[in-house]
C-alpha cells in the first residue's frame, strides 16, 4: 500500500430505518473512494447523513445495501463477526472524537498505550510509542498527566495520539476541532495532514468548521442521504 | 493494564466510601448470624454443662428448659442404685434478680449437689464449691469476682469461683451454689411473710423436690434401655441428652431461631439488592466510557473483566471490612455473638454469587451500549 490507494471504497452504499410510512432514508447510494493521504471533509447540515456515513465507515453501523472495502478487505458481506468489525477497527481505524472523550482514570500516556495494550503490543513497546507520539504532538511533558487536568488543545492532541497509535491507515475525526479556538484548529489540521502524508493514512472529516476548509483535499457535501458535489 | 484498579485508583474516596457502607451492612449480617449462632449456642450451653446422659424429669413434662418440672429429691437415691447408674445427681434451675452495688443482676441460678454430677465442668478462676452453704461459682458474664458477696434472698453469698459460658437460653449468666442453698433460695421465706403463716397455723413451707435428676451411665450401658427402665415408673419421665437438646432447640429456642433466621434472611436480599445496584449504578455511570472502550477495538473481555473486577473487589472488601468490624465489636454485644469459620465461609460464597449475579445486569448494559455513542459531542 503507498499514497494514492484507495483505502475507502463505498459502493452504492444505502442506509434506512423503519419500514412503509415511517421510512426514513438516512443515506442513499453513494458512492465514495478515499485514496491515502487524502484528507477530506464531510460537510452537510443536520441530518444530512455525515454521522451515518461515518458510522458505516467505521464499522459501527450496518449498512441496508451496497458494499464498504476498507483498506482491501470487504466488510458487511455476512462473513464478519462483530467481534471481527472490532478488530477491524482496532488494526486499522483511528476515531477522533468532538470530545476527546480521553478514559478519566487513565493517564495522558496510558490513554495512547491502552490502544497498544489491546492490540496486544508489549507494554514496554506500548509505552515507548505512546512517549514517542507524545512528544511528537508536543504533549510529551502532559503524559503523567490525567485527562481532567490537560487543557483543551493538549487533551484533543492526546487524543489524537490515541487514534494514531496502531498507526491505523483509515482515521475518522467528528468535529475534531469544535472545541479549539481558531489557531489551534488550524494546527491541529495540519497536523492530521501532516500524519495523512507520512503515514500513509487517509483522514475523512465530519465538520463544520469554515476556517479549516482550506486544509483539506477535498469538501464532499451529503444532502438529503446524497452526495451533492465536491 | 488493569482497568478495574485505575478506575478505583481514580475514584479511590468513593469507592472506600461505598466498601464501607457495604462493610456496615456486612457487619449487621454477620452481627445476624452471630446472634443466630449464640442463640443456639447459649441453649444447648445450660443443657450440655452438666455432661449428663440421662436427664430423669417429672412424668408428663419435657425437663426443666421446656417445662417446669418437679421431682422428690429423694429420686437421685433411687435412680442411683439402677444398674448402669454410674453416679447420679440432683439439680435445681431458677432465675432471681439480685441487686449489687449500684446495679441489679439478673441471675440463673443453678443448685446441684457438690461431688455428684450437676456442677460446673471447669472452673476458671479460684474453686468449686467447698463448704455445704453460702458459697458461689459466678459465670463471669455476671460481672461477679473472687471475694464479691452478694445477696440472694435472705442469705449473702461469697464467690469462691468463676467459670464461662455458663448461661440459660434467655442470656442470663449462671450461678452454681449447692442444691441445699437452691432449694432454700426457691422457698424460704421472708421473715414477716413467715410470721404471718405462723400466725395462721400453717409451718413454714418445706420442699424436698429437685427439677431433675441428672445420670452418668456405666462404660457399656445401654442409655435406651435405661431410659426405658426409668419410663416404667409413674412418676418419672427419663430423656436421653440428645433428646434434652433436641427439645430445647425445637421448644424453647425454635421461634427466636426461626424469627432471626428469617430476620438473616431478609438482610441478605437487602444486601443483594443495594450490592447489585451499587454495581448498576457504577456500570452506567462508565456508559460512555464503555462506549468509547467498545469503538477503539476493546474486545468484550476487557469491558466484562472491567465490571466483574470492581464488583468483586467491592464485594470482598465489603466482607472484609464487615468481619473486621464484627470481631471488634462482638464482645460488646450483651448476648454471646458466636462466629464460626464456617459461617464465614458461608457468606464469603453468597457475597460472591451475588457480586457475579449483580455483574451480570451491569455487563448485560454494557454489552447494549452503542459504540456510536461515544461519537456524539
Amino acid at each position: 500500500m503507498a499514497i494514492g490507494d484507495i483505502l475507502v471504497d463505498v459502493q452504492a452504499v444505502a442506509k434506512h430505518y423503519g419500514d412503509g410510512e415511517t421510512r426514513v432514508d438516512a443515506l442513499r447510494q453513494v458512492d465514495l473512494q478515499v485514496r491515502a493521504g487524502e484528507v477530506i471533509a464531510l460537510l452537510g447540515p443536520s441530518g444530512s447523513g455525515k454521522t451515518t456515513l461515518l458510522n458505516i465507515i467505521g464499522c459501527i453501523l450496518d449498512p441496508s445495501s451496497g458494499r464498504v472495502v476498507l483498506d482491501g478487505d470487504p466488510v458487511y458481506d455476512g462473513k464478519w463477526l462483530r467481534s471481527d468489525l472490532r478488530r477491524l477497527r482496532l488494526d486499522k481505524i483511528g476515531f477522533i472524537f468532538q470530545a476527546h472523550n480521553l478514559l478519566p482514570f487513565l493517564t495522558a500516556a496510558e490513554n495512547v498505550s491502552l490502544v497498544l495494550d489491546l492490540a496486544g503490543w508489549a507494554p514496554e513497546k506500548g509505552k515507548e510509542r505512546a512517549k514517542e507520539l507524545l512528544d511528537y504532538l508536543e504533549v510529551g511533558h502532559r503524559a503523567p498527566v490525567k485527562p481532567a487536568l490537560l487543557s483543551g488543545g493538549e487533551a484533543q492532541r492526546v487524543a489524537i495520539a490515541r487514534a494514531l497509535a496502531n498507526r491505523p491507515r483509515i482515521i475518522l475525526a467528528d468535529e475534531p476541532t469544535a472545541a479549539l479556538d481558531s489557531k489551534r484548529a488550524q494546527l491541529v489540521m495540519d497536523l492530521l495532514r501532516k500524519l495523512a502524508s507520512e503515514q500513509e493514512a487517509c483522514i475523512l472529516t465530519v465538520t463544520h468548521d469554515e476556517k479549516i476548509f482550506d486544509r483539506f483535499d477535498r469538501l464532499i457535501h451529503l444532502r438529503d442521504g446524497k452526495l451533492a458535489d465536491e | 493494564m488493569n482497568l478495574a484498579l485505575k478506575d478505583i485508583r481514580h475514584g479511590l474516596f468513593r469507592f472506600v466510601l461505598t466498601c464501607f457502607g457495604l462493610g456496615l451492612l456486612m457487619t449487621v449480617v454477620l452481627a445476624m448470624i452471630g446472634i443466630y449462632n449464640g442463640l443456639v449456642a447459649d441453649a444447648l450451653a445450660v443443657v450440655e454443662a452438666p455432661a449428663a446422659d440421662v436427664w430423669v424429669v417429672e412424668a408428663g413434662t419435657k425437663g426443666p428448659f421446656a417445662e417446669a418440672s418437679s421431682i422428690p429429691a429423694d429420686s437421685r437415691n433411687t435412680v442411683a442404685r439402677m444398674p448402669g447408674v454410674a453416679e447420679a445427681g440432683a439439680i435445681n434451675y431458677q432465675t432471681v434478680e439480685a441487686p449489687f452495688l449500684d446495679r441489679t443482676l439478673r441471675l440463673y441460678v443453678v443448685g446441684y449437689e457438690p461431688g455428684r454430677p450437676g456442677g460446673p465442668q471447669v472452673i476458671a478462676e479460684g474453686r468449686g464449691i467447698g463448704t455445704s452453704h453460702f458459697e458461689l461459682v459466678a459465670d463471669r458474664k455476671t460481672g461477679l469476682v473472687l471475694g464479691d458477696t452478694i445477696r440472694l434472698g435472705r442469705n449473702r453469698f461469697t464467690v469462691v469461683g468463676l467459670v464461662e459460658g455458663a448461661m440459660n437460653s434467655g442470656g442470663d449468666p449462671a450461678v452454681y451454689m449447692t442444691l441445699a442453698d437452691a432449694m432454700a433460695l426457691q422457698t424460704e421465706l421472708a421473715p414477716a411473710d413467715q410470721r404471718v403463716q405462723a400466725a395462721r397455723g400453717a409451718g413454714a413451707v418445706k420442699s424436698a423436690s429437685v427439677a431433675a435428676v441428672i445420670v452418668r451411665i456405666t462404660p457399656g450401658a445401654d442409655v435406651d434401655l435405661l431410659t426405658a427402665t426409668l419410663r416404667q415408673w409413674k412418676h418419672l419421665a427419663a430423656l436421653s441428652q440428645i433428646e434434652q437438646e433436641n427439645i430445647l432447640l425445637a421448644s424453647v429456642v425454635d421461634k427466636a431461631r426461626r424469627q432471626i433466621g428469617l430476620f438473616l434472611g431478609i438482610l441478605l436480599a437487602v444486601s443483594a439488592v443495594v450490592i447489585a445496584l451499587i454495581i448498576y449504578t457504577m456500570t452506567m455511570e462508565k456508559l460512555k466510557q464503555i462506549a468509547t472502550l467498545k469503538l477503539i477495538g476493546a474486545p468484550d473481555r476487557t469491558i466484562i473483566g472491567l465490571i466483574v473486577q470492581q464488583s468483586l473487589i467491592l464485594g470482598t472488601a465489603g466482607w472484609g471490612i464487615g468481619l473486621t468490624l464484627i470481631l471488634l465489636v462482638k464482645d460488646v454485644f450483651p448476648r454471646r455473638v458466636v462466629l464460626e469459620p464456617f459461617n464465614v465461609a458461608v457468606l464469603a460464597g453468597i457475597i460472591v454469587v451475588v457480586c457475579l449475579a449483580a455483574s451480570g445486569l451491569g455487563v448485560r448494559a454494557a454489552m447494549k451500549v452503542d459504540p456510536a455513542t461515544a461519537l456524539g459531542g
